[in-house]
């Protein structure tokens, strides 16, 4: 905690409804964030277990500096077991969860047990209750959020953290919706809660945190100078401005912008679908999440006609972000941005994570047209570009319509080892792809990624930035990223500011509210966390010699041409050489 | 010669909700970063999908509901507008709380005074979309 020398801690027992809290400064050795997260996760996770097994901890945690502290420093992490792929679950989410945490005085929450029925949690600074949530069950995202939000108190900072049908219903990549339009979206937090009998849970604090004296005056100015660097220069000018969506034509260009299910990396109808055509069209706002001056949430409208005669519309507004636009667009072949939201919007409202339910649905829709199945399993015919069905199949996966949809829930790897079409299902390591077929270093990066997501160590950088890298090169470049972001993810700086935040920047920023910090120090964080990670997955039985990669990666030219996987699994074992390198130290206490 | 000058609340369209005027009130004006020591409040009114407003001091002119609500007289008016908090004489009554309309004399259960806007025009630095501005009185 901010100014203590100690990490606190809130133990919450849902099948006894038991809660303690615990400050424990043995945990300052983690920092916080994910460091925190982990060590916590890796005390109560239970290996021999399901993923879904009501013992299974979850984890949240917020950053070593607090919430809000400095702009752009507000998220929250969150650690279980995935059911998507049985291995280390994480996932962050911004919005106003991190600040409610710290103005209620927790740095870290963590969930064991399940209720008897469904309930939502209610975390305040003076303690928890647990209040009866049968009438929300079987509630779509905004419908519970609105309940919630208008009949709860108190009011204030706060923040709602919430489960769609899919979540109830254990699809495994269920996400969790946290206030408006933000998620922990991968890896099926949300199937986790809905397996614990969760349906929401509330975060409420306005803690007293008085500023030391003699600190103030050098925490105000390098407050204001990260301040300046954000808003005053071009630094994070295109979250600003178009948003990640921007990434739409720029990747098209390389011909790394997964189409039709990656049987192409260049979509012909991009400009229709691009940041530029959401901004002209729909763009109606942007917002920011609390204590970061950059409105990087841009939200579209819609109109949709409900009635088939007169003049009978409804208007939605819904979030896009690049990945939405790839899963649910050009992975899809939808050709315009009003399709897409509406797509987008299904996902949102069942609750679950965009991109695998684009990549799995890309599966299920080349499946068909191979034959491997029929409306017998999908229901309605599955076409490239069919938006209605779309919507449809959204709706089924959520609500586990029929043995088909069922096992789509599962993930497209688990559906394909059924019905066949390995070669195509779009998953590194279980978990659905993301929208960068840009080389090397995102598909390897992505596999040995600790959770097996882009953004574990920003391989696609690797890719956009280098001409070609050798093996060796590659695995350092990503080893040296995965570790460097688990430094920045102990205080949780948002990603899109890390240009913003260079270690000089972190140092100055932690100094100035009392972390002796240097570069010694948070080299030795980002390895102590990494190697912490390191020893959850291979607790959960993760081997990368298991890995099996689709044939599609290696046969749609992208970024760099077509790549092989002969290389790709030398860059894989090499990468094992290099962490089992690492892992001799780790179990010194640094 | 020194205008005296008052905040404004000018364009909460085009407010994102990212809380900086709240942050720099409560660091400023508070040394805290509890968000509850801001003497502007950015309300969500139906959350991030909702309108946004800012509940803060108007800058009443001639009798202020607040001051004259004050029975120890802790409240004095401020030139241009609003009111300076005489902290030696308030007792923590809340009177003033309840007399504002708008709401906006918030309430600080740690020192148990009022928090009254100074209008010192912090929040107007960090706030990047032009919602909040001085003006002279």
């Amino acid at each position: 905690m901010l100014y203590e020398n100690t990490i606190t801690v809130l133990y919450v027992d849902l099948s006894s409804r038991t809660t303690r809290v615990e400050k424990r400064a043995d945990l300052n050795d983690y920092f916080g964030g994910v460091g925190v997260a982990a060590k916590l996760f890796e005390e109560n996770m239970k290996p021999e277990l399901e993923p879904l097994d009501e013992q299974q901890p979850v984890v949240f945690a917020i950053g070593a500096l607090g919430a809000s502290i400095y702009p752009a420093i507000n998220k929250t992490a969150a650690m279980f077991v995935s059911p998507l792929t049985g291995e280390l679950g994480e996932s962050y989410v911004g919005g106003r969860l991190a600040l409610a945490l710290c103005m209620a005085g927790y740095d870290a929450v963590v969930l064991t047990g399940k209720y008897s029925y469904p309930c939502y949690l209610s975390i305040t600074g003076q303690g928890v209750e647990h209040k009866d949530a049968r009438p929300l069950w079987g509630m779509l995202s905004e419908e519970v959020w609105r309940a919630i939000h208008d009949n709860e108190t108190p009011r204030g900072n706060r923040s709602i953290m919430r489960i769609g049908p899919a979540g109830e219903n254990k699809v495994a990549y269920a996400s969790v919706n946290v206030d408006n339009y933000r998620h922990f979206g991968r890896l099926g937090l949300g199937a986790v809660l809905g397996s614990k009998n969760v349906k929401a849970i509330t975060v409420t604090g306005d803690r007293n945190i008085p500023i030391p004296s003699d600190s103030f005056k050098e925490y105000f100015k390098v407050y204001r100078s990260i301040f300046d660097k954000i808003t005053g220069t071009d630094i994070m000018k295109k979250y600003r401005g178009l948003g990640t969506a921007a990434y739409v034509l720029s990747l098209n260009a390389m011909d790394a912008f997964p189409t039709n299910n990656l049987t192409s990396g260049h979509f012909e109808s991009v400009e229709a679908i691009s940041a530029e055509a959401f901004a002209e069209k729909n763009l109606v706002r942007k917002m920011a999440c609390a204590g970061c001056p950059v409105d990087c949430i841009h939200v579209g409208q819609f109109r949709r006609q409900f009635k088939n005669t007169g003049y009978e519309y409804e208007v939605v507004n819904t979030n896009y972000d690049y990945e939405l636009v790839f899963a649910l667009g050009s992975f899809l072949g939808l050709k315009t941005t009003d399709e897409i939201l509406m797509l987008i919007d299904a996902v949102e409202e069942t609750g679950m994570d965009a991109m695998s339910s684009g990549v799995a649905l890309g599966w299920a829709t080349e499946a068909f047209q191979k034959g491997l199945l029929s409306t017998g399993e999908t229901l309605v015919p599955l076409a490239f570009g069919d938006t209605e069905n779309y919507v449809k199949a959204v709706w089924y996966i959520a609500g586990a319509a029929n043995e088909f949809y069922s096992l789509l829930g599962r993930g497209c790897y688990h559906a394909a080892q059924v019905y066949g079409g390995q070669d195509f299902a779009m998953t590194m390591a279980k978990n659905e792809m993301s929208g960068y077929h840009t080389g090397y270093g995102i598909l390897v990066g992505s596999v040995v990624g600790a959770r097996h997501s882009h953004l574990c160590n920003g391989g696609y950088e690797l890719d956009r930035d280098h001409e070609q890298l050798t093996s060796q090169e590659m695995v350092e470049g990503l080893l040296k990223e995965e570790k460097e972001r688990c430094m920045t993810n102990s205080m949780i700086i948002c990603l899109f500011s890390r240009r913003v935040y260079d270690r000089p920047t972190i140092i100055a920023a932690g100094r100035a509210v009392g972390f002796d910090l240097d570069d010694a120090f948070l080299t030795r964080i980002g390895q102590r966390i990494f190697q912490t990670k390191m020893r959850i997955r291979d607790k959960l039985g993760f081997d990368l010699k298991q890995v099996q990669l689709p044939r599609r990666f290696f046969e749609t030219p992208g970024l760099h041409g077509v790549l092989k996987e002969k290389v790709a699994k030398e860059m894989i074992d090499l990468y094992a050489a290099l962490v089992a390198e690492e892992m001799k130290g780790s179990g010194s206490a640094g | 010669m020194n205008i005296a000058k008052i905040l404004k609340v000018k364009e909460m369209r085009r407010c994102i909700g990212c809380f900086s005027c709240m942050t720099s009130c409560a660091v400023v004006n508070r040394h805290n970063h509890s968000l509850a020591k801001s003497a502007i409040k950015i309300i969500t009114s139906g959350g991030l999908s909702g309108s946004m407003a800012a509940v803060v001091c108007a800058g009443c002119t001639g009798v202020r509901a607040c001051a004259e609500a004050c029975p120890t007289g802790a409240l004095a008016d401020r030139e241009g507008g609003g009111v300076t908090l005489l902290p030696e004489r308030c007792t923590g009554c809340r009177k003033c709380v309840a007399a504002c309309a708008l709401g906006a004399v918030h309430f600080d259960s740690t020192t148990n005074k009022p928090i009254i806007c100074k209008h010192c025009g912090v929040c107007t630095q960090f706030c990047t979309h032009g919602c909040l501005e001085m003006e002279e009185a």
